[in-house]
């Protein structure tokens, strides 16, 4: 898992995404080839504004070993302001959140390797509201 | 092409096998297969293994040459191969033998799937590799919680309720418990289902099919062959396969699965049918949404309608299109990689007549068999 999560974290840290110069077209994650145009891709990164809202969520209450202690945790499909579309842990209360609500990208952990091991550090959403 | 016919059908019990092995499921179903073939062995030109994850699930690779070796066949030396597509690899397995017979390749094929996943490693988590591990596993996102979020915004834009959820699940226990083979043959209420625990909101554990050991086995050959074994043949008229994005937020609309609307369009040009034509149908219901999706993707009815078809009792067991007459994969079990196959069998035996206490009267079959959330699809008609 290490370096497989080292190599992106440059997209992980900040909202870092893609964007096609030949079809104007923004992409999360990264991505080396638009499938829209190809071999014809004019690929380069731009950091994203990190506001969207909520398209849809689930409330995890059955998780993998690695986020048992975080349950019950929000995962919500959020559209950003250039209509890409980011999936996220949501950081709220699992009854605060809906369909609609506006939320904004935010710096936090996501786990770690074991009590030695690297901390994940990524990009997880907060209601608007909460800031 | 030549056309190609299936000459027998096997399978194996489903369910949480602890006094079986691998080898010995695998067998089971195979064994069932020839006899109903009528086939000794030496027959057989070549075979195709659908298996998600036996390097995870058994910690063994190598499971094509494993499986022909048990089968009996490693002093025939034919060609096994291994394909793999997260939960669509038995319906893979299906359309490559499907190739190699209609292709004219080989006259007489094995199209095998297989599952253990009671024995070494954690089911959920090997499930979790079938979506996106690096952008939606590392999120925290389990392959019922991306279907959780598709069934919250189906609800949301369509009015779908977690009632016509749950009547899914009823649905396909009543036909599971006339399922010898199945996992569940038990009956349950619908409060049963909408009081089970949340797996990951809307969808509860009733909405969620099990992960289980099983396999099946079908025997593929060319029509003029067939006919040397078979007065009841049954055949494929059109085996279609399509992919998607991987990630969910990668699609355009989360509630349509091009994968399912692209592979079924093949097939229905293919099959020269329209939807209207089909009797029987197996589809993929990992989840309770996945089938009210199949319903709409599959054009039973319009984007939006599927839960019509289960509140209106359409695809009841008796119903006019009876959907999952097996138990699906909620009641008669998921063994991931033997899905795909384990369908065929079930519509084979309905086109035959065989299928006892759950028989329905049906001329042309449907078989969808789905990856992961979607990302891979394969839909299968057959005709009598």
């Amino acid at each position: 898992m290490l370096p497989r999560f080292w190599r992106k974290i440059k997209y992980r840290y900040d909202l870092v995404g893609s964007y096609c110069e030949n079809c104007q077209s923004f992409f999360y994650p990264p991505r080396n080839l638009c499938p829209h145009c190809r071999r014809r891709s004019k690929i380069k990164e731009v950091p994203f504004n990190g506001k969207g809202k909520v398209l849809s969520y689930t409330v995890v209450h059955d998780a993998p070993e690695e986020y048992k202690d975080e349950k019950p945790y929000v995962i919500a499909l959020i559209e950003l302001e250039n209509g890409v579309k980011v999936l996220s842990q949501l950081v709220c209360d699992p009854k605060e959140v809906e369909i609609g609500m506006e939320v904004k990208k935010a710096f936090r952990k996501y786990g770690e390797d074991g009590a030695s091991g690297i901390i994940y550090y990524g990009t997880k959403f907060v209601p608007a509201s909460h800031f | 092409m030549h056309k190609v016919a299936i000459i027998g059908v096997g399978c194996s019990k489903f369910g949480e096998m602890w006094d079986s092995g691998f080898r010995d499921i695998v067998i089971s179903a195979g064994v069932e297969a020839l006899e109903d073939a009528g086939l000794e062995g030496k027959e057989i030109e070549a075979m195709f293994v659908g298996n998600m994850s036996g390097g995870r699930y058994l910690a063994q690779e190598h499971i094509a040459a494993l499986i022909a070796d048990y089968a009996g066949l490693a002093e025939f030396n034919i060609p096994s191969t291994r394909v793999e597509a997260a939960d669509a690899s038995g319906g893979l397995a299906l359309r490559q033998a499907y190739m190699a017979v209609a292709s004219g390749v080989h006259d007489i094929v094995i199209a095998a799937g297989a599952e253990k996943v009671t024995d070494v490693g954690n089911p959920m988590d090997i499930m979790i590799s079938s979506i996106d591990k690096e952008w939606e596993g590392f999120v925290g996102a389990t392959l019922p919680a991306l279907y959780a979020i598709i069934a919250k915004l189906h609800m949301e834009k369509y009015g779908t309720k977690e009632e016509d959820l749950a009547l899914v699940s009823v649905k396909n226990h009543k036909n599971g418990a006339l399922n010898p083979k199945a996992q569940f043959r038990k009956e349950i209420t619908i409060e049963t289902a909408l009081n089970s625990t949340y797996v990951a909101e809307p969808l509860k554990l009733f909405d969620c099919a099990p992960i289980s050991d099983g396999a099946a086995v079908v025997v593929l050959a060319s029509e003029e062959v067939a006919r040397k074994y078979t007065d009841t043949p049954v055949y494929i008229e059109a085996c279609s396969q399509a992919s998607d994005y991987l990630a969910i937020q990668n699609r355009k609309d989360i509630l349509t699965m091009n994968s399912v609307v692209v592979a079924a369009k093949q097939a229905y040009k293919q099959a020269k049918i329209e939807t209207k034509d089909i009797d029987v149908a197996e589809v993929h219901d990992s989840f309770t949404i996945a089938e009210i999706l199949a319903y709409e993707d599959l054009g039973f009815v319009k984007k939006g309608e599927g839960a019509k078809l289960i509140r209106e009792g359409v695809t009841e067991l008796h119903g006019d299109l009876p959907v999952n007459t097996s138990g699906g994969l909620k009641a008669c079990g998921h063994a991931i990689g033997a899905t795909g196959v384990r369908q065929a069998v079930e519509i084979v035996l309905q086109l035959r007549g065989d299928a006892g206490k759950r028989q329905v009267n049906a001329e042309k079959g449907l078989a969808l068999n789905i990856g992961g959330t979607g990302a891979t699809a394969i839909v299968t008609i057959f005709s009598r």
